[in-house]
C-alpha cells in the first residue's frame, strides 16, 4: 500500500462515506450527541477570546466572567494596533510568505523538473543527499544557520527571515513526485520542434501542474505566515518582526490587559482565518495530499 | 541527437546534453540547500565538539559537551517532560482524530459546521493558540475556573501550577493539532470500500469488533503516518512552551528543545546546544525507525 497521504491531488475530497443512519425511535441521529459538544469545546476558545476582546478592561478582569458584554468596545482593536507596529507586522509576514512562496515555486520546480527529466552527473547522489536533509530536524541547523545569516549582515531583517528558506527539499520532493506522474510524450513532441528545456518547464510542465504547485505554495505560505522561532531568534526591532513574533512581543508588554491582548490575538488571526475560510476545500486537499502542517 | 563525428564532438555533446541543462536547473536549488541545509549540519556537528559563544572564537573540547549533557540534572528534567508530553499527546490526539474522522465521515445535518469547527484551529498560529489558553486557563479569572466552579470544583492552578502545566500544554496541543490529524484520516477513509465501513456500522454486538477487523487495517497506514510525524513535532515542542510558561512553573514544562534555545540564545553555550541537537536529532531517528519497523511490520502482516 503506498503512502496514505498522496491520495490524488485531482480527486476532491467529499468526506460523506455513509448515509445518515439512525436507530429506529430516534428523532436524530445519535452522532450529535458527540459532535455538538465537541464542536462547542474547539470553537470556545476562539468565541471566547473574541467576547474578551471587545470589553472593558474591567469586565474582562471580573470573577466570575462578564460572559455577555452590556456594549462592544471596538476601540480596544485601535487601542492594540497603536500600542505596537502591527502594520508593519502585516507587511512583514506578508513579505516574508510571499517571497518564501515566489522562491520555492521557482526554484523547487527548476531543480524539481532537472530530478525528474535530466541525467545529469550526480543527480542521484545529489537528491539522495537532499532527501537526507529532509530528516533532520531543523533544532540542528539553527545555531549555523543564525551564523551564517549574521555572516551576510541580515540579522534582525526581513530579508534574513527570507533568504534561508527560499527553497525546501520537501517542496523539490513533492513537485518532483508529480513531474514524474505526467506523461512524457507531450515533451517529446515539443523537443522535436526545438523547443529549449527551459520553455518546455514553463509551457507544458508547469501549466499541467496547476494543482501541485497551489498545494506547495498554500503549504508554504502557512508555514512562513506562522513561523516563530526562526524570528524570535534573528530579529529583536518590533518594525523588523512578522506578525507571531510581533504578537508575541505584544504579549510581552500587555501582560494583564486581556481585553488588549485579545484584541491584538484575534486581529491577527484574521486574514489566515479569511483565506481559510475562503478556500476551505484547496487548504483541506493541501493537508489531505501532503500531510504537512507548518 | 547528432551523429557528427568531428574532433569537438565529446565537448559538444557533453555541453549539449542533459549534464550541463541539469546543473544549470537543480545549481540555485542545490546552492541554496548546501548553504542553508548541508553546510549547518556538519557544522553542528563540529560545533558539537567545541566551546563556542557564538562571538569569540571557538575552541576545540572533544566529547566534553556530551560528557556534561550526562551528567546535567536540568537536561535529564527536560528529557522527562518531552518523553511525558510525547508519551501523552501522541496516542490521546491520534486516538482522538481517529473518532472524530470516523463520526465526522457521513452524511448528517450540520456536518459541515462540525468539520469547520474541527478544522479552524489547524490555521490558528501557535502563538495565538498560546495567548487565548493562557487567558482560558486563568487561574483568577478563566472561563475554565468559572466552569469548575459550576460544578462545585475548586479553581485550579492550571498552568501555573507545576503539577498540572504539562497536562495543560497537551491538552492545549490537541486543540491545535486535532484538524490536522483528521484530514488525514478522513482522507484515508475515501479508500476503504463503502461497503465495509457500513458492514462496521450495522447495529448490534460486536460493533467494535468489525470495525477492528474490517476498517483498521485500511486505517493502519494512516495510523502509522500520524503517529510518526506527531512523535517528531511531539519531540520538538517549542512555541506553546515560550509563549504560556516560558519553561515554568518551577521548571515544570522545560522540554529538550526550550532548553536548547536557552542553551544557545540567552546563555550562549553554542558548543551545548549543538551538542543537545544532535542529541535530539538521533533520538527522533532511533524512535522514528522503531515506529516504522514496528508498524510497518503490522501493516504488511495484516493488509
Amino acid at each position: 500500500m503506498a503512502t496514505p497521504t498522496l491520495i490524488g491531488a485531482d480527486r476532491p475530497l467529499d468526506f460523506e462515506a455513509l448515509p445518515d443512519k439512525r436507530p429506529r425511535h430516534w428523532p436524530f441521529s445519535p452522532w450529535h450527541l458527540f459532535l455538538i459538544p465537541l464542536s462547542a469545546a474547539m470553537l470556545l476558545p476562539l468565541v471566547w477570546s473574541v467576547i474578551t476582546s471587545l470589553e472593558t478592561s474591567a469586565d474582562a478582569q471580573r470573577f466570575p466572567p462578564v460572559l455577555l458584554p452590556s456594549s462592544l468596545h471596538f476601540e480596544n482593536y485601535v487601542h492594540a494596533w497603536n500600542s505596537l507596529p502591527f502594520g508593519h507586522f502585516f507587511l512583514n509576514s506578508f513579505l516574508y510568505a510571499a517571497a518564501t512562496v515566489a522562491g520555492n515555486l521557482l526554484f523547487c520546480s527548476l531543480a524539481a523538473y532537472a530530478f525528474a527529466r535530466l541525467r545529469f552527473f550526480g543527480s542521484n547522489l545529489v537528491f539522495v543527499l537532499l532527501l537526507v536533509t529532509l530528516m533532520v530536524p531543523f533544532q540542528v541547523v539553527i545555531i549555523p544557520t543564525f551564523l551564517i545569516v549574521r555572516k551576510l549582515g541580515l540579522i534582525d531583517s526581513v530579508g534574513g527571515l527570507i533568504v534561508p528558506n527560499l527553497c525546501g527539499v520537501f517542496g523539490i520532493f513533492l513537485l518532483r513526485q508529480f513531474f514524474l506522474s505526467l506523461p512524457v510524450q507531450l515533451e517529446e513532441a515539443a523537443r522535436i520542434d526545438g523547443a529549449s528545456r527551459l520553455a518546455i518547464l514553463f509551457k507544458i510542465v508547469l501549466p499541467l501542474s496547476a494543482p501541485v504547485l497551489a498545494t506547495l505554495a498554500i503549504i508554504q505560505f502557512m508555514w512562513s505566515w506562522n513561523d516563530f522561532l526562526w524570528p524570535l531568534i534573528i530579529i529583536t526591532t518590533p518594525q523588523h518582526a512578522p506578525l507571531q513574533l510581533g504578537l508575541s512581543m505584544f504579549q510581552g508588554s500587555h501582560v494583564t490587559q486581556w481585553n488588549l491582548l485579545m484584541a491584538g490575538t484575534v486581529m491577527s488571526q484574521i486574514p489566515m482565518l479569511a483565506v481559510f475560510l475562503f478556500a476551505q476545500r484547496w487548504f483541506i486537499q493541501s493537508i489531505a495530499y501532503t500531510g504537512i502542517k507548518q | 541527437m547528432t551523429l557528427s563525428l568531428a574532433p569537438d564532438s565529446r565537448l559538444r555533446r557533453a555541453l549539449g546534453s542533459e549534464h550541463l541543462a541539469g546543473w544549470a536547473f537543480a545549481l540555485p536549488a542545490v546552492a541554496l540547500i548546501v548553504i542553508f541545509g548541508i553546510v549547518p549540519i556538519v557544522w553542528s556537528a563540529v560545533m558539537s565538539f567545541q566551546a563556542n559563544d557564538l562571538v569569540s572564537a571557538p575552541h576545540w573540547v572533544g566529547v566534553a559537551n556530551y560528557r556534561a549533557l550526562l551528567h546535567d540534572p536540568a537536561f535529564a528534567a527536560s528529557v522527562r517532560h518531552t518523553l511525558l508530553y510525547t508519551v501523552i499527546f501522541v496516542p490521546l490526539s491520534v486516538a482522538g482524530a481517529m473518532l472524530v474522522a470516523w463520526a465526522l465521515n457521513r452524511k448528517l445535518h450540520g456536518v459541515r459546521f462540525y468539520r469547520l469547527a474541527v478544522f479552524v484551529p489547524v490555521v490558528t498560529s501557535t502563538v495565538a493558540t498560546g495567548i487565548i489558553f493562557l487567558w482560558l486557563l486563568d487561574p483568577v479569572f478563566g472561563l475554565v475556573n468559572f466552569f469548575l466552579s459550576k460544578l462545585g470544583i475548586p479553581a485550579q492552578g492550571f498552568l501555573s501550577n507545576p503539577n498540572q502545566a504539562l497536562y495543560c500544554i497537551v491538552a492545549m496541543t490537541i486543540w491545535g493539532w486535532l484538524g490536522f490529524d483528521v484530514i488525514i484520516y478522513l482522507a484515508a477513509l475515501q479508500g476503504v470500500p463503502h461497503e465495509l465501513i457500513e458492514a462496521a456500522e450495522i447495529d448490534g454486538a460486536g460493533k467494535w469488533s468489525s470495525f477492528r477487523s474490517v476498517v483498521l487495517p485500511f486505517l493502519r497506514p494512516a495510523t502509522l503516518f500520524l503517529v510518526v510525524w506527531s512523535t517528531i513535532s511531539a519531540l520538538q515542542l517549542f512555541d506553546e512552551i515560550y509563549v504560556t510558561t516560558r519553561g515554568g512553573p518551577l521548571g515544570s514544562t522545560t522540554v529538550v528543545v526550550f532548553y536548547l534555545y536557552q542553551q544557545a540564545f540567552q546563555f550562549f553555550n553554542g558548543g551545548y546546544a549543538a551538542a543537545i541537537a544532535y542529541v535530539l536529532f538521533l533520538a527522533i531517528l532511533v524512535i522514528t525507525i522503531i515506529q516504522l519497523k514496528v508498524g510497518g511490520r503490522r501493516i504488511y502482516s495484516n493488509t
